[in-house]
């Protein structure tokens, strides 16, 4: 991976480039998208119909498309961060209007082939947005307050629209891509604590103005899932006793009693690692973990390594992605917190979200191979 | 450059901190698995098994019931249904349409059957019809393939294949009802398919008929869908009964009585007191009740007249009327009021006050002893012994001779008939006894009453020896202890016994024309017509009407009790016809024949057996 270390020209041939490519990362993906496709086989009581085969595909047309963005020059996304992010941006405003029309919840846009989230692709672009302001900042610029305004608002825009949907998860996702990305890029830690406790002043606010009925009914039956054990409590009940009863080696492949008699529900999206770890146990569970951990670990080595700030903070953000993911999907199926309907990457059956990932890891990849590529803080020549 | 590398080192401390919290992050849901999958997984464990697997009963057979041969009287037989899945049938109404084609199914069940339908589960099989024949299964099992969710299999009915003599006695089954949960709280009552003992020995003998459930293990699914079994056990089928009754004997009765509008007939051995036949016309069919009985049906048997529904050997209370004469005199004769060689004089009728009270006779019978009182039945005769013996020793004797309580025979619902006395009157009525109605208690009228079965069981108990014989039908645990004595003079007896004698074989007797036609065997009896309604003195001017001029309802009830062979008593027959209006010409002649047959049979298998087969070439 490292193979030579000093200063690359400015232009890399695609030879170059693939001979850069983090050939580790890129197997530890395919590695956990298998794993994905042994959970759907199960999932599909030992069939891959209906959803491995079809994970498979997707698998491997995401994994062209990781592959042809990694090859992109890292200059050009640093060209395009604002662009994209604004076409996202009115991708949300869309769904928005569309959603007032049809009266009723909307999150996609329907492009034919494939249902576009536009929440889904503003992870990308605010990382996108946010890396290229902060790449130009100066340190005495990031100490006034002022200037945080903008980056606020990059933030707060989109927030808002996915909140309105109503999506919580995305929601909480965005702002906590963000907060990191103003962390890592220099923000003063007492601001963030004047946010949180701005946050917990505003908690009773939002409870009981901000959130539909439904949300803060999942939240109180993730304080107490007994208390419904029929209705909204009846997931988390359900996937702790799969996992419980998982053990230490688990109930073997295609044994797992609670996914396969459909105790379990949502086992091919959101409780696809409940199964997993029902039928190959605490060992298998934390396997999947140890991988995902690995593949956040060699992302912020790739941050770590670049010399552009702007690299640097794409990838903290890519990965500081990936990490929600991971982390709000399986505190979720563990009970940690409410069920807030964020599928695990790679694993759960769906396309956006594995395209979202995939597409994200071509960025990490392209700032990994255009890791020497310097940019110039306020370049003139793009 | 000095800037950059600090803004490079800042991100790097940060990038760590991150990193380091996102490790962190990571711990904790390590340590979160942890706890379910290692410290909690028995808990869990067990959670999941509750989920997976749900145990069934298994309704274990019932025991089957014979009787004293050894024939099958209820028993289970397999029954071919017809069930229908909705998930595979697609339109239920349409496949049962087509198979109306087929078999007999009227369009309100299938009407019926969808609505069930609609609320059922979709892979619920729903019962069609569960009495198909076999022409009706041949049918069947080459079309069914031909639509979806039919599935034709058999399950295990219960039968009583002669059920035209046996209701009353079997009794039947029936689905669970809320009482009978109530009352019992084995887990099988709670099964639909369950069927318990609503009447007759299948009520009685519930416990021992019913055995032990057994249980099957199935998987399921969340939805309740059976995925396979897990484990088996069949439990223990219910015991079988034998039971006292003879079939054949019990099958003459039915016929013997059958050209009666309602009638009974009680045979019991006087020895043990084993029942030998016990039937009650008109009767009704049980199997119609295995599977709930449709309204109409009920109602005609509930309002018929006749009372089909009721077992008058046991339940049917008459007044006895001279039946009970045997009584009146032993009560006499014990209480030393009357001898048996005293005479009373019948002008056809006595004084009392200002009433007069008559002989069935107009014209009287003249002297008469007790052994003549009895076989002309005199009425005057048992006025005047119970005016002078009253009515309290008349009722202790009834009691002793089994009267004015139920027996305790294994049957349930059996009523106690009623036995007047003075206090009985005065706590029950409020009056004072009047002296008339001792005269009236004293040929078996009034307030008195009995069942057929006492009837037999009081002809038992004077015959026997005087020995307290109670009734039954599946011989009690252990050998037979001849029953205690009742505490009657030898001496009394036989002038009694004399008596019914005479009523079957002296020249006079009430029921001369009733003797056996073999002339080996004799048959001591005594013949009863009792009033249903009070006779006016209008009526009794006008003289005694015909048969055919008084409403059928209105006749006297014709009574007979006898028992035979008169030198080695082992059986005694009561027979009842109600309103049946002449004990001699209506009852007598029936338990003439029955006896004749029981003796033919002899279900005791004593010597007369052999008495029977040497005066007959067999």
């Amino acid at each position: 991976m490292l193979v030579s270390v000093g200063f690359k020209p400015h232009d890399l041939s695609i030879v170059e480039k693939f001979r850069y490519l983090n050939w580790p990362l890129v197997a530890l993906i395919m590695f956990i998208g298998g794993i994905g496709y042994a959970v759907l086989y199960s999932a599909g009581g030992g069939s891959t119909d209906p959803w491995a085969w079809r994970h498979l595909m997707r698998l491997g047309v995401g994994m062209v498309c990781m592959l042809a963005l990694a090859l992109i020059d890292v200059r050009f996304w640093y060209k395009q961060a604002y662009w994209i992010y604004l076409g996202a941006l009115a991708l949300l405003v869309a769904v928005e209007l569309m959603g007032s029309l049809s009266k009723g919840a909307q999150r996609w846009i329907n492009l034919g082939v494939i249902q576009l989230q536009p929440s889904e692709l503003m992870k990308i672009a605010l990382v996108l947005a946010l890396a290229r302001y902060f790449h130009s900042a100066y340190d005495d610029e990031i100490k006034r307050p002022t200037y945080l305004f903008v980056p606020l608002l990059l933030i707060v825009a989109p927030v808002i629209l996915v909140l309105k949907q109503p999506d919580l998860g995305t929601a909480v996702t965005l702002l906590a891509t963000g907060g990191v990305i103003l962390f890592v890029s220099g923000v003063r830690l007492w601001k963030f604590l004047a946010a949180i406790a701005a946050a917990a002043a505003a908690a009773p606010i939002i409870w009981f103005q901000g959130m539909h009925a439904y949300q803060r009914q999942r939240v109180l039956t993730f304080l107490d899932p007994e208390a419904d054990p029929l209705g909204a409590g009846y997931h988390i009940i359900q996937s702790k006793i799969a996992l419980g009863s998982g053990g230490l080696w688990g109930k073997g492949f295609l044994q797992g009693t609670q996914a396969q008699l459909s105790f379990l529900p949502e086992k091919q999206t959101d409780f696809a690692f409940t199964m997993w770890a029902e039928e190959t146990g605490f060992i298998g569970a934390i396997l999947l973990l140890s991988l995902f951990f690995l593949v956040l670990a060699i992302s912020l080595l790739v941050a770590y390594h670049a010399i552009s700030h702007f690299a640097r903070i794409l990838a903290v953000g890519i990965a500081f992605n990936l990490f929600l993911y991971v982390m709000i999907n399986v505190s979720m199926v563990i009970g940690l917190i409410p069920v807030v309907g964020v599928p695990l990457p790679l694993i759960s059956y769906g396309g956006t979200a594995m395209l979202t990932v995939l597409a994200g890891f071509g960025l990490l990849l392209s700032v990994d191979i255009h890791r020497y590529t310097n940019i110039a803080r306020f370049p003139v020549d793009l | 450059m000095h800037q950059e590398s600090e803004r490079s080192e800042r991100f790097g401390r940060r990038l760590l901190f991150v990193g380091a919290a996102q490790a962190a992050c990571f711990g904790l849901l390590g340590h979160r698995l942890y706890q379910l999958q290692l410290v909690q997984q028995d808990e869990y464990g067990l959670l999941a098994e509750d989920n997976r697997v749900n145990q069934r009963l298994l309704i274990p057979p019932r025991g089957r019931i014979f009787d004293r041969t050894g024939k099958p009287i209820a028993m289970n037989v397999p029954a071919y249904r017809l069930r229908i899945v909705r998930e595979r049938a697609g339109d239920v109404k349409e496949t049962l349409a087509k198979v109306s084609e087929w078999i007999e199914l009227p369009a309100e069940s299938i009407e019926e059957i969808a609505e069930k339908a609609r609320v059922t589960r979709s892979f619920v099989p729903l019962l069609v019809r569960d009495d198909l024949t076999w022409d009706e299964v041949s049918k069947l099992a080459v079309r069914t393939h031909e639509l979806g969710g039919l599935i034709l299999d058999s399950t295990l009915l219960r039968h009583y294949p002669e059920n035209q003599f046996l209701a009353h006695i079997l009794g039947y089954v029936g689905p669970v009802n809320d009482k009978e949960q109530a009352a019992d709280d084995s887990p099988l009552l709670r099964m639909p398919a369950f069927r318990i003992g609503k009447s007759g020995i299948e009520k009685n003998y519930e416990a021992q008929l019913r055995g032990k459930a057994g249980s099957i293990k199935i998987e399921v699914n969340s939805y309740g869908r059976e995925i396979r079994e897990l484990a088996r056990d069949d439990g223990e089928p219910g015991d079988d009964l034998e039971l006292s009754l003879d079939l054949e004997l019990q099958r003459f009765c039915h016929e013997r009585l059958a050209d009666q509008p309602a009638a009974s007939a009680v045979v019991m051995d006087v020895e043990t007191g084993a029942v030998r036949a016990l039937a009650s016309v008109p009767s009704f069919d049980p199997g119609e009740f295995t599977n709930g009985l449709s309204h109409q049906l009920w109602r005609e048997l509930r309002d018929n007249p006749h009372t089909p529904l009721i077992n008058k050997c046991i339940r049917g209370q008459y007044p006895p009327g001279s039946t009970f004469k045997m009584v009146t005199a032993l009560a006499a004769l014990e209480a030393g009021v009357a001898t048996p060689a005293y005479e009373a004089y019948c002008p056809g009728f006595m004084r009392l006050g200002r009433s007069r009270f008559h002989c069935w006779r107009k014209g009287g019978h003249g002297s008469v002893n007790l052994t003549e009182a009895l076989a002309q039945s005199c009425d005057i005769y048992f006025y005047d012994v119970a005016a002078r013996v009253g009515v309290d020793a008349i009722a202790e004797m009834a009691n002793r001779l089994g009267l004015g309580s139920s027996l305790g025979i294994d049957l349930p619902g059996e009523r106690p008939g009623n036995v007047p006395t003075r206090a009985w009157k005065l706590e029950k009525i409020g009056e004072k006894w009047q002296r008339g109605e001792t005269l009236i208690v004293g040929i078996g009228q009034g307030y008195m009453l009995a069942t057929p079965l006492q009837l037999a069981v009081m002809t038992a108990r004077l015959c026997n020896g005087g020995r307290a014989v109670k009734p039954w039908f599946v011989k009690p645990k252990g050998t037979l202890i001849k029953p205690p004595p009742i505490g009657l003079h030898q001496p009394s007896v036989d002038a009694v016994l004399q008596g019914m004698f005479d009523v079957v074989n002296g020249r006079r007797g009430t029921a001369r024309a009733s003797k056996l036609t073999d002339e080996e065997i004799k048959m001591a009896g005594k013949t009863g017509t009792s009033q249903v309604r009070r006779i006016t003195l209008a009526e009794r001017a006008s003289g005694i009407r015909k048969k055919d001029e008084i409403p059928w309802n209105e006749r006297h009830h014709a009574l007979f009790v006898c028992y035979a062979p008169y030198d080695q008593p082992r059986y005694a027959i009561s027979v009842v016809v109600e309103h049946g209006h002449s004990g001699s010409k209506a009852a007598a002649p029936i338990a003439r024949d029955i006896m004749a047959k029981t003796l033919e049979i002899d279900p005791a298998g004593s010597p007369i057996s052999s008495l029977i087969n040497s005066g007959r070439k067999v």
